[in-house]
């Protein structure tokens, strides 16, 4: 039996070089999702936010379904619903072609859509923090919505929706681990296929849980800088 | 002029609701809901086919009592077990405290799925220790494994609910309960707790739907919940269906709790609306 450490090594005996690949497409992945998921999250808050009924309901249609579905399901939907979808679709125009989606793409949607629905959860009840007045004083002052939008409710509605999204990039981290169950080479995914050669098991999951808890520790370091960052401006205010 | 008169007047007529920018996203946004809605009942009854649905229906019955009493047991589990870390993290006792803190970041910092899997092929590596103190029986079957992980998991969100909560209560509670001759555990009891169950409500119904949302990474250690028999019926059949009957049973469950646990809360708040 080989020796931990040279399980644990760099190189083609050891393992490291194989998780560490694991960590970069894990981070690539929720970095990737982040600013999709709080695009299409904050478009959702407004739509949910706004006077028309139709597009409120709408909003909330969205939102109930990708809460109400687990991760794992709503990734399985989107992988194989788009992939037999384009294969019906490429095999009426080019009979016998078979369609391969990009599963990084794949768990990247599928995560972006389940972040933006809880995203826009928290955009709405940071907009519904922000009282009229800021909008009115906008207006009277002759900015039109869109700048008022952008001067003025932008830079209070961020300070207050952050705690909630650092919640949901923790949260985000963690489901990454996901993707790993449609054939993407993730920390688990790795560690999966460490375990299934050396039959190390415990060693290699164990050392997957320490780098999320790692990842999770780095993010709360950066969340809290950041924090104090958008703090310091409402200090000089 | 006569009131007779007045109630000829005809009313101004209402403003028309122009077609401005929010309402025509609306209707946009809401059409394709409507057709995407329309498309998968066309799609539904277009594909329906009966061998492959009595094949199976009893099955995703099946799945559905496995998911939901894995999520009830690990929930009560979770919930007993909450207690002391919960008490162990507001103790003054530093390794105490210490513990209980290794414990829950432990178990919130890390995926779920990657505590299944160091449990379930973790405990592989430890074979004839287990096999020793005779516990393989229990590492080796995946559904005890499960509840393992999972309530373990939960535990550690639960304490996390329970501080905030019995925190959320002020000190001044705590102090007239004193001043009123109430020892710690009746003023717990009689104080403490009613206050802050109102708070905790709403984290725990997150946290029952979190866990049934949870429960479907089971699927992925072999266990036959709701998600297991779908991914099997969908490697057998290759039919697109199966994923969507999935997707609306789960939709269905966290709806009707999510509107029950909304109506417990107005219920138990009725005394503080004024």
């Amino acid at each position: 039996m080989q020796s931990y450490w040279t399980l644990l090594s760099w190189g083609p005996e050891g393992w490291l070089d194989d998780i560490a690949h694991g960590v970069f497409i894990t981070v690539s992945l929720a970095l990737c999702t982040l600013p999709f998921g709080m695009a299409l999250g904050f478009l959702i808050a407004l739509a949910k936010q706004s006077q028309e009924p139709l597009l409120r309901t709408a909003g909330n249609i969205y939102t109930t379904i990708f809460r109400g579905m687990p991760e794992l399901l709503t990734l399985f939907l989107i992988f194989f619903g788009v992939q037999l979808g384009l294969q019906a679709l490429v095999q009426y125009f080019i009979p016998g072609a078979t369609v391969n989606v990009n599963s990084f793409l794949a768990g990247m949607v599928a995560l972006g859509f389940v972040f933006s629905s809880y995203a826009s959860e928290v955009f709405l009840s940071a907009f519904r923090a922000i009282p009229r007045g800021q909008y009115e004083g906008g207006y009277s002052i002759g900015l039109p919505y869109g700048k008022t939008m952008r001067l003025v409710i932008l830079p209070q509605l961020i300070r207050i929706a952050l705690p909630g999204l650092s919640n949901l990039w923790l949260i985000l981290l963690k489901d990454t681990a996901l993707v790993s169950a449609i054939g993407l080479n993730d920390i688990l995914r790795q560690a999966y296929t460490a375990s299934r050669v050396t039959k190390q098991s415990f060693l290699f999951f164990g050392v997957a849980c320490l780098i999320y808890l790692i990842l999770a520790i780095i993010s709360s370091y950066g969340i809290g800088r950041i924090e104090k960052l958008v703090g310091k401006q409402e200090g000089a205010r | 002029m006569s009131a007779a008169n007045t109630a000829t007047i005809d009313r101004p007529p209402p403003i028309p609701k122009p077609w401005d920018a929010p309402r025509i996203a609306g209707a946009v946004a809401i059409g394709v809901w409507i057709i995407a809605g329309i498309g998968l009942v066309a799609y539904l009854i277009g594909d329906w086919n009966p061998d492959l649905f009595y094949r199976w229906a009893p099955q995703y019955m099946r799945g559905l009592g496995v998911t939901l009493s894995l999520t009830i047991i690990s929930v009560s589990i979770g919930a007993l077990l909450s207690v002391p870390v919960a008490y162990a993290r507001m103790t003054s006792n530093r390794f105490l405290s210490a513990i209980a803190y290794g414990y829950v970041y432990f178990f919130r910092g890390t995926p779920l799925i990657a505590q299944a899997f160091l449990i379930y092929y973790g405990a592989g590596s430890f074979r004839l220790q287990l096999d020793s103190v005779g516990l393989w029986w229990f590492f080796r079957d995946e559904w005890y494994c499960a509840i393992f992980a999972f309530s373990l998991n939960t535990a550690a969100y639960q304490a996390e609910i329970l501080r905030g909560a019995i925190e959320s209560v002020g000190k001044g509670q705590w102090e007239g309960a004193a001043a009123l001759g109430l020892s710690k555990l009746r003023t717990m009891q009689k104080v403490i707790a009613p206050q802050a169950l109102i708070v905790a409500l709403r984290p725990y119904g997150n946290e029952i739907i979190l866990m049934i949302k949870g429960s479907a990474i089971v699927a992925l250690i072999t266990v036959l919940d709701l998600m297991g028999v779908t991914r099997l019926a969908f490697s057998r059949s290759f039919d697109f269906q199966t994923y969507i009957w999935a997707g609306i049973i789960y939709l269905t469950i966290v709806e009707i709790l999510r509107r029950t646990i909304d109506w417990i809360e107005t219920r138990i708040t009725r005394h503080l609306i004024r």
